[in-house]
């Protein structure tokens, strides 16, 4: 039994498209040195839980937007992106219904992104900040260009129609 | 600290893995130290950031076995960008707790061996996996979420307060800060034309960094890191041994870790940990730390400082090695460690602080050498192997306050004439973590 080695290159981009190719490849270095690169794939699902943030994702679903208010009486802070304790006290929180509109804090247009965004580039990221609640919430911002976009502006909440039980399920809008 | 090696960082290292890479920075470290074998090592504290990058878990114990170290204590340390940090903090502590006498801190990262936008992905997996990761999780779009509400803050409100309208206003403080931070971005990547070690040395103008490619707005490509192979270490031991040694050892007099939520969304709108040469009134409703400033590393910072006794770290600190990802937090980093007050970062580099004296920058520099930062280069022209980044800055500021730069780089232009004190400074995760720490000179 004998294999012929794989093909050589002295550029590794050369070498990331051949191995994807076929599987094998050598990349001869600056050096000389040759080293043997091998394709190996890895992939897998995840069972994941939401766990103490599941009310959350399933209010997304129904067209609801659920933070969360501290229960102590002395404390009370709200939280935009819930957490079923609070940061401050320590005590637990409770849901409440968070406006559906709310103002953008801070944003940014991503024209590239992780491999399993970049199709979806570019796209808009934007905290919300929302009338009497004390932090904010990240989410993405459509339907607007990122010259139209400013701290301040005035924003609402869409609902996907066919939620996917992810925060994905929504999104948010300039309010015409 | 009385020794130090790096390798240089590169792209991609197909003909060292990991164990290679930390090898040849052992070896380095130990060259021409006749006295330190591997017998005077009572053991190792061994960095990474990443399983995914290698898929390989348990790497260090692959690392503590190439270098021969079996069967000395180990620990791996993990603690995101600041990985390199940590360990180097975690190896002070096993000897200042006098459970070793000396200690071997490694630190690598091989991020080649994935396409580069997966690993932006994995990177970004350092993000709430429920509510921010899936929304498109990138993190120059989350530095780009800071940065924009940095420039509102400190811009915005400031130097275009007068503009009557409110999206010009917004348009033309955006302008001002991308403007400012191409010259963190220039000064950068010059300083690195005479560090040897670096990956991207580079000689650009003010218009290259705005040119180049829009990867987050308003964050451009020669604003960001890279993605790097590359390996540092560093030895610490207690200080009757460091004479043994070396005749220049370098103190640890300070340490700091500071720490801040996950979710970007969740931090708090509350008033600014004061450093002893400010005043509460100097931050007069300021709501802090919001999303435009980094609490973790004013934390850091106030432990540090404090251990080390430094009550005005811009006169008392001869130069600063800080964790640049993205220009934007090299200034941000200015505020939260006491260089200028909060909302000054942006003139402090205009006014030239943090640029070397004798280097030419294509703009004015008047006040360079008041305090360098980043004279290696920093992590924007000198790569990001995170598990390796914060040992680099200890391995770089220790040669500095040794005197040794020339030596090392074979080129002197970066060595600063008699430095006493530096701080080394390592980030991860949008500020979630980063520690401090203070080296001095230890000999005369």
């Amino acid at each position: 039994m004998a294999r012929a080695p794989p093909p050589v290159y002295e550029k590794f981009r050369d070498v990331q498209a051949e191995i994807e190719r076929s599987g094998a490849a050598i990349f001869r270095d600056a050096n000389g040195v040759e080293s043997l690169v091998i394709h190996y794939p890895y992939s897998i699902n995840y069972i994941h839980s939401y766990a103490e943030d599941s009310p959350f994702f399933l209010g997304l679903a129904n067209g609801k937007l659920m933070g969360s208010k501290c229960t102590a009486r002395r404390c009370g802070a709200t939280f935009a992106t819930p957490r079923g304790h609070c940061m401050r006290c320590g005590a637990a929180t409770e849901w409440i219904d968070l406006p559906l509109r709310g103002k953008v804090h801070s944003w940014t247009t991503c024209h590239f992104g992780s491999e399993a965004f970049l199709k979806e580039t570019p796209y808009n990221l934007a905290l919300v900040e929302f009338e009497g609640i004390g932090s904010v919430m990240l989410v993405r911002l459509k339907d607007a260009v990122e010259s139209d976009l400013y701290v301040g502006m005035p924003v609402e909440a869409r609902f996907d129609p066919n939620p996917k039980y992810s925060i994905t399920d929504v999104w948010f809008v300039p309010v015409r | 600290m009385v020794t130090g090696g790096v390798t240089k960082f590169a792209k991609a290292h197909p003909a060292m893995d990991f164990r290679l890479m930390v090898k040849r920075a052992y070896d380095y470290a130990l060259k021409g130290i006749p006295n330190l074998t591997k017998d005077r090592i009572d053991g190792t504290r061994i960095s990474y950031f990443s399983d995914h990058f290698s898929r390989q878990l348990k790497a260090a114990s692959m690392v503590q076995d190439y270098l021969g170290m079996n069967p000395k204590g180990s620990v791996r340390i993990e603690w995101g960008g600041a990985t390199g940090g940590e360990c180097f903090q975690a190896a002070y502590e096993a000897v200042a707790s006098g459970r070793m006498d000396v200690c071997l801190a490694a630190g690598y990262e091989t991020m080649s061996r994935v396409a580069t936008w997966k690993g932006n992905e994995f990177i970004a997996l350092a993000s709430d996996t429920n509510f921010d990761f899936p929304l498109g999780g990138f993190y120059t779009g989350y530095y780009a979420l800071m940065v924009i509400r940095h420039i509102y803050q400190y811009l915005r409100l400031t130097r275009f307060a007068h503009i009557a309208d409110e999206r010009e206003a917004q348009r033309m403080a955006i302008a001002e800060g991308q403007r400012i931070m191409s010259l963190v971005s220039v000064k950068n990547h010059l300083n690195a034309m005479h560090n040897p070690y670096a990956q991207y040395p580079k000689q650009l103008t003010v218009d290259d960094v705005l040119n180049s490619e829009m990867i987050s707005y308003p964050l451009t490509r020669e604003q960001i890191c890279t993605m790097s192979d590359g390996a540092a270490v560093a030895i610490l031991c207690d200080e009757r041994r460091a004479r043994e040694f070396t005749d220049k050892p370098v103190r640890i007099i300070g340490v700091g870790t500071g720490t801040d939520t996950m979710r970007l969304a969740d931090r708090p709108f509350g008033t600014v940990p004061l450093l002893p040469h400010e005043q509460t009134s100097d931050y007069e409703g300021l709501p802090y730390p919001g999303v435009h400033s980094f609490r973790a590393g004013r934390a850091a910072g106030i432990e540090a400082y404090r251990m080390a006794g430094i009550t005005d770290p811009k006169k008392e600190l001869d130069f600063i090695e800080l964790h640049d990802a993205y220009a934007s937090s090299e200034i941000q980093t200015y505020e939260d460690l006491g260089l200028c007050r909060y909302g000054e970062g942006y003139s402090f580099v205009e006014r030239g602080d943090p640029f070397l004296k004798n280097i030419h920058y294509p703009f004015p520099t008047p006040n360079a050498g008041a305090i360098p930062v980043n004279p290696s280069g920093g992590l924007i022209a000198c790569g990001h192997p995170v598990g390796a980044t914060g040992l680099m800055q200890a391995v770089f500021a220790f040669w500095q306050l040794q005197g040794t730069i020339r030596k090392h780089f074979g080129d002197g232009t970066l060595q600063l004439k008699n430095p006493r004190r530096g701080a080394i400074h390592s980030h991860a995760g949008t500020g979630s973590s980063v520690t401090v720490s203070i080296l001095e000179r230890g000999f005369r």
